[in-house]
């Protein structure tokens, strides 16, 4: 690899990329609720209005429906837009467009049609914004044949998967942890992608899998480090992306450590865990398990205000590390 | 603070409204509580900025007129529906403001038990249903409230506070077509700050006037200056007495301005220094009413300084309520989800 890598932050990752696909496609243009000259509320844009300008870094009032639409009504017509959301639970505003028109346009029409949107969701919890701006739901879009949905967890892979989803003819939706976007990690200058579809395996092991998805990878690296001094080798699958789900990478690892925990931030129950585990235990790797499967996720409960009780509400690497003692030493 | 007194002074004939309305008595605790609402959210603000108080906030500081003119006219059994900006909503409705405090600091003695926050302050004792994190996310809310008056008899007349941004999504524009429909009791109140965060009326609404949308739905849309306490108590109390008598909605679009930034993240790059160096030396609510009642001669400035030295107080021993309270246990998180408690 011969370009230049430096530390940028997540968001930047994200900035630079869309900044990319502008200069590659003229086809390609941002809209979003203040991403114009504020920067978007977690100043992703940035100062992209400046050097692209209004035409093509669009403020929209603030009409989640109405703005989803126009972009879904521009892909299919030939642009390539790129619609932020400014936090992820404003999806909820949406959800006739992206469910009902972006993922069964291409499938309704008979494969005439294509609907090449990305929408990015600022996600999570543990900024103290309460119920209504805290929500992890991309299990919800998860759940839509016809959408794909893809949560990077990296500097690297904000900027390469975000290019791929600019690449893609499908509906892409990134959902993207508010906490990692001030993370600083190694990203190549220039064009490159990283495959939607694709897991990563970010720490090889041999006694106990752990599947988790956005910020949650880096409290099981968290997790994983401290275990391994107690003896305990865990391997830590990046799912990347949640649909179209890289099945194969979870099997194989199962079947090489025989023990399976997901940990994801999104409430447990219905969740992507539910996912993974019933996948494999539909799969060629049940027969390897050697205990049963262990989920960890948000409580059942919409996240409070309150600092303490917002901690509490989602796995902590404290929560990752006792689960996963109990996981490998048969404690059930 | 409904009870307007019939017995009005000839003397007061030709003074705005609320002066020929509102005794001396209740138009000082209108100046009480608009200074109350400026102190409790520049006490919020500093703590803050010390860190006692996590999240982020939106402050009304500049739109007090507004929040107190349209809650003057209205009982204790009325209801409002709030916005994300609805710390003067909440006190201007009735809330007190060492319950605020504490929910800002997540306490257990908090309106909301520490699991709201700023963005999710009510008051349901005293009508206020609910600020709202989601633009626009109170107006159908306030249009069911109304159906519930309605079916139920209750007489209660039910205000929505919303903002200029919220004009542009669609629950505004469904709520407002039902409620007319229906003929229900409820007002809708647009606080025109002349921003959604960062973007202006002019690059977002496609009419001039946020009241001009009422065409559309046969209701009467009212423009008053909502820096001026009582032009905008005026157009309550008509907006009411309609309400009241089954006439059906009115639209008030409330022009005014939020001296502070959009939230704690604003670097205010979308509009200029002068712009608000204007509003705040030129058009401040409580300046402009303390000035009226002066003149007007329903207070003096000792009365002024009591006024402020009380609300000092008051913010002063809130603070210390907030502090002293206990923080909700982790054991409850999963509190309050259900009725039910599983
Ligand atoms: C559905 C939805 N979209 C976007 C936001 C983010 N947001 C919060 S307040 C705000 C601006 C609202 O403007 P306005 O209605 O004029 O009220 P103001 O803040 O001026 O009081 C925005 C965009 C939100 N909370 N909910
Ligand atoms: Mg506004």
């Amino acid at each position: 690899m011969d370009a230049m890598v430096r530390e940028l932050s997540y968001a930047q990752a994200i900035q630079e990329a869309m900044a990319i696909a502008m200069d590659m496609d003229e086809r390609v243009f941002l809209m979003g609720e203040d991403i114009g000259v504020y920067g978007g509320a977690f100043q992703v844009t940035g100062d992209l209005v400046e050097r692209y300008g209004t035409e093509r870094v669009i403020d929209t009032p603030i009409s989640e429906l109405g703005g989803a639409g126009v972009a879904v009504g521009a892909a299919v017509t030939g642009m390539r837009p790129i619609f932020e959301f400014q936090f992820s639970d404003f999806a909820t505003l949406a959800m006739e467009q992206i469910v009902n028109q972006a993922a069964k346009m291409r499938f309704m029409l008979g494969g005439e049609v294509s609907v090449p949107v990305v929408m990015r969701f600022p996600a999570g919890s543990g900024t103290g914004a309460a119920a209504q701006h805290s929500q992890s739901l991309e299990a919800w879009l998860g759940h839509v044949p016809g959408l794909k949905v893809i949560q990077p967890a990296t500097p690297y892979d904000a900027k390469g998967m975000l290019l791929a989803a600019v690449a893609d003819p499908d509906p892409v939706m990134i959902f993207e942890h508010k906490l990692l976007y001030k993370m600083k990690g190694p990203v190549p200058e220039g064009y490159y992608t990283v495959p939607i579809g694709k897991a990563d395996i970010r720490r090889e092991g041999r006694d106990l899998t752990i599947v988790a998805t956005s910020i949650m990878v880096h409290k099981a690296l968290d997790a994983a480090a401290t275990l391994e001094a107690e003896g305990i080798d865990v391997e830590v699958i990046d799912l990347r992306t949640i649909r179209p789900m890289d099945k194969q990478s979870v099997i194989d690892s199962v079947k090489k450590t025989s023990r399976l925990m997901c940990v994801h931030e999104a409430v447990k129950t219905l969740g992507i865990g539910a996912e993974v585990s019933a996948m494999i235990a539909e799969s060629e790797a049940f027969d390897y398990l050697d205990a049963p499967i262990v989920r960890l996720g948000g409580a059942e409960t919409p996240i409070p205000y309150n600092p303490e009780l917002e901690k509490a509400t989602v796995p902590q690497v404290p929560d990752i590390i006792s689960a996963a003692r109990d996981l490998v030493k048969g404690v059930r | 603070m409904a009870g307007a007194g019939k017995a009005v002074a000839d003397s007061r004939a030709n003074l705005p409204f609320v002066y020929r309305q509102y005794s001396a008595e209740q138009l000082k605790q209108v100046l009480y509580k608009m200074y109350l609402i400026r102190r409790f959210e520049e006490g919020a603000e500093e703590s803050y900025m010390r860190g006692l108080i996590h999240g982020t906030m939106h402050l009304s500081i500049g739109q007090e007129a507004s929040a107190m003119g349209i809650c003057m006219p209205l009982g204790e059994d009325d209801q409002i529906t709030s916005t994300h900006r609805g710390h003067g909503h909440c006190i201007a409705k009735g809330a007190e403001v060492k319950r605020m405090f504490a929910e800002f600091f997540g306490k257990t003695t908090g309106y909301c038990k520490g699991r709201g926050g700023s963005m999710h302050i009510a008051d349901v004792a005293k009508g206020n249903l609910g600020a709202n994190g989601i633009v626009g996310g109170g107006i159908p809310i306030a249009v069911g409230a109304a159906l519930s008056s309605k079916m139920m008899k209750t007489g209660k007349v039910v205000v929505s506070f919303f903002g200029d941004g919220a004009n542009n999504e669609g629950a505004f524009h469904e709520a407002l077509n039902m409620a007319a429909v229906w003929k229900l009791p409820v007002i809708f109140v647009c606080e025109n700050n002349g921003y959604g965060m960062s973007t202006s009326t002019a690059r977002s609404t496609a009419v001039k006037n946020i009241a001009d949308r009422a065409a559309a739905y046969s209701m009467p849309g009212v423009i008053v200056n909502g820096n001026i306490f009582s032009e905008v108590a005026e157009a309550s109390y008509k907006a009411v007495e309609r309400a009241r008598s089954g006439e059906g909605p009115t639209l008030i679009e409330s022009k005014t301005y939020r001296h502070r930034g959009h939230s704690k993240s604003d670097r205010n790059r979308y509009r200029t220094k002068e712009e608000i160096e204007d509003w705040m030396s030129n058009r401040d609510p409580i300046t402009l009413f303390e000035n009226e009642l002066r003149e007007f001669g329903f207070i003096d400035d000792k009365g002024i300084e009591a006024i402020r030295s009380g609300v000092a107080q008051e913010i002063a021993d809130g603070i210390e309520f907030a502090k002293a309270s206990p923080s909700p246990d982790v054991s409850e998180t999963g509190n309050y989800v259900y009725t039910e408690q599983a």
